[in-house]
């Protein structure tokens, strides 16, 4: 069994920050493993870890930097991975899911993995269509926002819960191939272990142009166009108390006595 | 022109949501001056398409299709709708299962898609505000198309209300069996222990900002001695240092609690749609830009490592 999973290094802004354009001013940008996608990794290393004979390869969009991160999830586990960059990707201001998919998707018909897992959304676009795009273009099954996974191989069924809203959740069957998104607290991640991280460095690591893909220029045609990036004006109104730890505790403590807490 | 919106409906019940769509619906319609018509597929299609007949709906279109929501005959239904009624924006929920669809159907009808839409405006083209980085900052994204579809975030356009002269129809989707491949089984409640947090009048609520869970004791001391229950955002419980029926957001409990103390907790709006109806809300948080400090009414910028252990002496 072949279990594809598609990560994303994201972008992480600093608490203080300046804009440049239409993207965060790079002194104040660090990049990571998206932190659904973690997840997505997990579950995968998990099933491989519990089933005999079965391949975990992960997928990303990135530029050379994210070999960085793709390797994070080389070291927890994966078993080699598949970068996908072209030049033109950088100058493109927004993904929309329908290009993600388009890129993502030729390397899914490369790979034909019969369980593909990403995470529900990523901490920066958060688009949260990736892996439904991904499935109705691969015409596979497809379930969203899933934080119980069991896989049954045999029967060709992903039996899955799906997290909805109000702590309610869908329980659903799902036919394999499949694409499932995977939400936060599925599992616990692992840390990798220096081991891991020693063998990452030997794992396989390719790097696939558009030519490479087989996709034209033309797969990067976007309909979407970033066009302002801004601070929100802020709605707050909130009275702050200034001064020490010792100061503004104190001043909280009156507050909260006046609402009658704490008597 | 035409603007469709489709509503959700859950176990019974048309979601809130439905109402936020037609007003969001409505306002595009205004300013495009196109025709508003809105959708329900499956669920108790009567009483949902009377109930969503509000002012300003043109047509409530009502798709036979089901008791429970399924991606697969969603998809196919929708599609089929669109086909017949042609909008020129399609509006569905972002939700989780609106996350569930809205993909799919994009991609069937080859139409761009934005999610997660905080506002709407027509110029020459459709532009959609939304938010990036955990809403740290806003971005608008215009849609170089003359048809697309678009994913509203819950919350942020007030419910439509009142009773409108829409004509309601009944429309035929054909669904295609072999193209479902899941099946709803079942829901399941999560799991509750003994406290409810919804019962609770002052809440100290511990988010991501804590760091490690040895540091939990510090905020369980300040809520043992302000008399209050501990609750907590997301991170908190995925990271199994608190149950579940701790988690106040989107995904967990909603509350109202006189006093909701936000310790460390940034604000995301899956939290804040939790607890937004709390009478006072207090946060303490070293970062000024979180989105907490949006909606608290009182605030500490500072460390809650300094902060918090000063707080809990004022009280012992």
């Amino acid at each position: 069994m072949k279990i594809l999973v598609t990560v994303k290094e994201v972008t992480v802004v600093d608490d203080e920050f300046e804009i440049d354009g239409l993207s965060i001013d790079d002194r104040y940008v660090t990049y990571d493993l998206n932190e659904w996608d973690e997840y997505a990794v997990e579950e995968a290393v998990t099933i491989a870890e519990d089933v005999e004979d079965v391949e975990v390869v992960t997928v990303t969009v990135g530029p050379e930097r994210a070999d960085e991160t793709i390797r994070q999830a080389l070291a927890k586990g994966a078993d080699r991975a598949v970068r996908v960059w072209d030049d033109r990707l950088a100058e493109a201001s927004m993904l929309d899911p329908a290009t993600k998919a388009r890129l993502l998707g030729a390397v899914a018909e490369e790979e034909d993995p019969d369980l593909v897992l990403t995470g529900v959304q990523s901490g920066d676009d958060s688009l949260g269509a990736t892996g439904v795009s991904l499935a109705e273009r691969l015409e596979m099954g497809w379930a969203a926002v899933v934080n119980q996974l069991d896989l049954s191989a045999d029967e060709g069924v992903a039996h899955v819960h799906r997290e909805l809203e109000g702590g309610v959740d869908e329980i659903s069957d799902v036919e394999l191939p499949a694409v499932l998104t995977i939400q936060t607290g599925i599992n616990d991640p692992r840390y990798a272990s220096l081991r891991g991280i020693r063998q990452a460095q030997s794992k396989d690591l390719a790097v696939k142009s558009l030519d490479d893909l087989g996709l034209g220029p033309d797969a990067l045609d976007s309909p979407i166009e970033q066009t302002a990036l801004y601070e929100p004006e802020t709605e707050g109104e909130a009275t702050l108390f200034e001064g020490g730890a010792g100061e503004t505790a104190g001043e909280l403590a009156g507050l909260l006595r006046e609402k009658g807490v704490g008597q | 022109m035409t603007v469709l919106a489709v509503a959700e409906h859950r176990r019974g019940e048309l979601r809130d949501v439905s109402d936020q769509l037609v007003a969001a619906g409505y306002d595009l319609a205004d300013e495009t001056d196109s025709e508003l018509h809105v959708a329900v597929v499956g669920g108790d299609t009567a009483e949902y398409g009377d109930r969503l007949n509000r002012p300003s709906v043109d047509v409530v279109h009502t798709v036979e299709a089901g008791a429970e929501f399924n991606h697969d005959v969603s998809v196919q239904a929708v599609e089929q709708l669109v086909d017949a009624v042609d909008p020129t924006v399609l509006l569905l929920p972002h939700t989780v299962n609106g996350m569930d669809y809205a993909p799919a159907v994009a991609s069937q009808l080859d139409r761009p898609l934005v999610t997660d839409a905080v506002d709407l405006a027509v110029d020459d083209d459709l532009t959609v505000t939304r938010e990036l980085y955990g809403s740290k900052v806003e971005t608008t994204v215009d849609v170089h198309a003359d048809r697309a579809v678009v994913t509203v975030r819950p919350g942020e356009w007030p419910p439509a209300d009142g009773n409108g002269e829409a004509s309601v129809e009944a429309f035929d989707a054909t669904i295609d069996e072999s193209q479902v491949r899941s099946t709803v089984t079942g829901f399941e409640e999560a799991v509750s222990g003994d406290v409810d947090i919804t019962d609770a009048d002052v809440l100290v609520s511990v988010g991501r900002g804590i760091e490690e869970e040895e540091n939990l004791d510090l905020v369980r001391d300040l809520a043992d001695a302000l008399g209050a229950t501990l609750s907590a955002s997301r991170p908190i419980v995925d990271n199994g240092w608190l149950p579940a029926d701790r988690q106040v957001g989107q995904s967990g409990k909603v509350v109202t609690p006189d006093v909701y103390l936000a310790i460390g907790i940034s604000g995301a709006v899956q939290h804040v749609a939790g607890m937004k109806g709390a009478d006072t809300i207090v946060a303490i948080n070293k970062d000024p830009n979180a989105p907490i400090f949006d909606i608290a009414d009182y605030g500490i910028v500072d460390d809650l490592f300094d902060v918090v252990p000063a707080l809990t002496e004022e009280f012992q």
